[in-house]
């Protein structure tokens, strides 16, 4: 235990270093998820035809090991955070999509109705009723993406992409518990307290209208 | 105001409106009803565009809709569905001023909208403004779709069986206050509905459907007297079938008080007391009707050991039993009688209808015999 202690005050700001480098991994990755998958959900709710096939195709490429992606990525776009960040993303896009797209189908077809039936344009619908109110799912989809990141995130050390992962591995190769440590149990917390703030953003975005109970 | 003009629409090979037409006059109440799959919703649905016809044209205030951007078509025609539809992320205020907002209404407007629509059904904007759809009841809840449908001051409101999942005294409640709202605003008003009594209670004119065309359109009273076919007879069920042809015979009390015209005075002095009635009826011999005596004039008149004959009074109302019951009620009503005498064809009496007696009898055909 004092090992540790004693690594942790000769390595903080490495550690810290390594930590904002993955926050950063992560961060990026999961927002260029958030851009791909938020929009490619409104779409596919509006064609449900090609949804399912679309997921399909997006869940097989899931289950490819992340490790053999990494691979792959380094040896299209080389050595470096690039690489990672592209693979990253592609991992981050399900969960999110899955989500979009089931909480905007799941919106009422009969407020859908109502909403039209009104004079509501497609895109005031969209704005003003089917985001409101599936806001929530959406955001539970992002935060299970981020958690995945969160761990994934560490194999992109392999590859270059710095973070966590780099401490793991140093670890890994030369026997040290410290090292590994250093690396997941950052890793870990990190997961942790995103996945509680994310949390406590749903909370908050969920229209009030929906939380109150008579 | 309304002109459907040789409007078809079918999914596939099902034709769900063959060939319809009908024109609908402004500020009238009219009410689609008919058997479910008859066309009714679709028919309603298709004035808003919410589904296009194959062919055929519909007119609203004599323009041709499908010239009109569906968009500003929807936001000058009221609508309002069963399920409500309350936007559940916005408040009460939020979801009546919803189309007033779209269609670029200052704030102050939109509230006043808000503020004189919740007042029309005695809401008061204080108290319900700022809560949520989830916070009220289904009746209240219709109340506020059937006020966002009013908001933008639609010249047509389309409800599409508003009040079928409220509970039968909201319901009244509700009906009551639309048909109350309707006069005063003077809104053109379609209403679909699959239950008879929603529809005579509030229609101007009652459009019948079945298979995608019209049986009959025609006011309330004109239906409830000329049904068109057996099927909307059956739809009018308990309002027509047992009512309209009602003989006599079906109304009387059968326990008659009857005495011979031989009687003696005081002798039906003592049978009336006994008996607790004012009057009886008299027979002859053959119970042939005479008339009917009653216990004033036997005081009056009545002479100890006489018989009654003389004192019977021969001009009273009668009805034969074959005749129609309203005949009976209208006689009864009409002179303000306890009662009328009923007779059999060869003028026997066979019964009496009273105000009780005819009261008992329609509850009977409304409700059934356990009522």
């Amino acid at each position: 235990m004092n090992t540790i202690i004693d690594f942790i005050n000769r390595y903080y700001k490495e550690i810290l270093h390594y930590t904002s480098r993955h926050i950063y991994l992560v961060f990026v990755s999961v927002a260029i998820g958030i851009v791909i998958a938020v929009p490619l959900g409104i779409l596919l709710s509006r064609h449900k035809k090609i949804a399912e096939p679309v997921i399909a195709g997006i869940s097989a490429f899931q289950t490819i090991p992340g490790l053999v992606l990494l691979g792959f990525s380094m040896m299209i776009f080389g050595i470096g955070i690039k690489p990672a960040i592209i693979v990253l993303s592609l991992y981050s896009l399900l969960p999110i999509l899955r989500n979009t797209y089931t909480g905007l189908i799941g919106v009422d077809a009969s407020l859908k109705d109502a909403a039209k039936g009104i004079g509501m344009t497609k895109n005031e619908i969209l704005f003003k009723v089917e985001l409101p109110l599936s806001v929530s799912t959406i955001i539970s989809g992002i935060r299970i993406s981020t958690i995945y990141i969160i761990s994934w995130a560490t194999l992109a050390g392999l590859i270059g992409a710095g973070g966590l992962g780099d401490l793991i591995w140093i670890g890994l190769s030369t026997y040290s518990k410290d090292y590994i440590l250093a690396g997941t149990i950052p890793a870990a917390l990190l997961a942790l307290i995103v996945s509680n703030l994310l949390e406590l953003l749903q909370k908050l975005i969920t229209p009030k209208g929906l939380k109150v109970k008579r | 105001m309304i002109e459907f003009k040789n409007v078809t629409k079918k999914y596939g090979d099902t034709v769900i409106l063959k060939d319809l037409s009908f024109r609908i006059k402004e500020g009238q109440f009219v009410v689609l009803i008919g058997p479910s799959g008859c066309g009714k919703t679709t028919t309603l649905r298709c004035i808003n565009r919410l589904i296009k016809p194959n062919k055929g044209e519909i007119l609203v205030r004599g323009k041709n809709i499908a010239d009109i951007n569906p968009v500003d078509l929807r936001r000058n025609i009221g609508y309002v569905i069963q399920q409500i539809g309350l936007f559940p992320n916005m408040t009460i205020e939020q979801n009546i001023s919803l189309v007033p907002k779209l269609l670029k209404k200052s704030k102050d407007e939109c509230i006043k909208i808000s503020k004189d629509l919740l007042q029309l059904v005695d809401m008061s904007y204080e108290e319900y403004a700022k809560k949520y759809p989830s916070q009220l009841s289904g009746g209240q809840q219709q109340r506020i779709g059937v006020l966002r449908a009013l908001a933008a001051s639609p010249y047509i409101v389309l409800m599409d069986e508003p009040f079928g999942a409220l509970d039968p005294m909201t319901r009244e409640l509700l009906q009551d206050e639309v048909k109350k709202i309707q006069k005063k605003l003077k809104k053109t008003i379609v209403f679909v509905t699959h239950d008879m009594d929603e529809a005579l209670r509030l229609a101007d004119i009652i459009i019948f459907m079945d298979k995608g065309k019209i049986v009959q359109m025609a006011t309330p009273e004109e239906m409830l007297s000329n049904p068109a076919s057996e099927l909307i007879e059956g739809f009018l069920g308990k309002h027509i079938n047992n009512l309209v042809n009602l003989k006599a015979s079906e109304f009387m009390k059968t326990k008659l008080l009857k005495v011979t015209k031989d009687k003696k005075v005081l002798e039906s002095i003592e049978y009336m007391k006994n008996k607790e009635v004012s009057s009886v009826i008299v027979i002859d011999d053959d119970e042939k009707y005479l008339g009917t005596v009653q216990i004033e004039e036997i005081k009056k008149r009545g002479k100890a050991g006489n018989t009654i004959e003389n004192l019977i009074k021969e001009d009273n109302f009668t009805v034969n039993i074959n005749s129609d019951a309203k005949d009976a009620f209208n006689i009864l009503l009409e002179n303000s009688l306890p009662y009328v005498v009923v007779l059999n064809d060869d003028n026997k009496p066979a019964g009496i209808i009273t105000k009780t007696s005819m009261a008992k009898a329609m509850g009977d055909k409304l409700w059934g015999d356990e009522a």
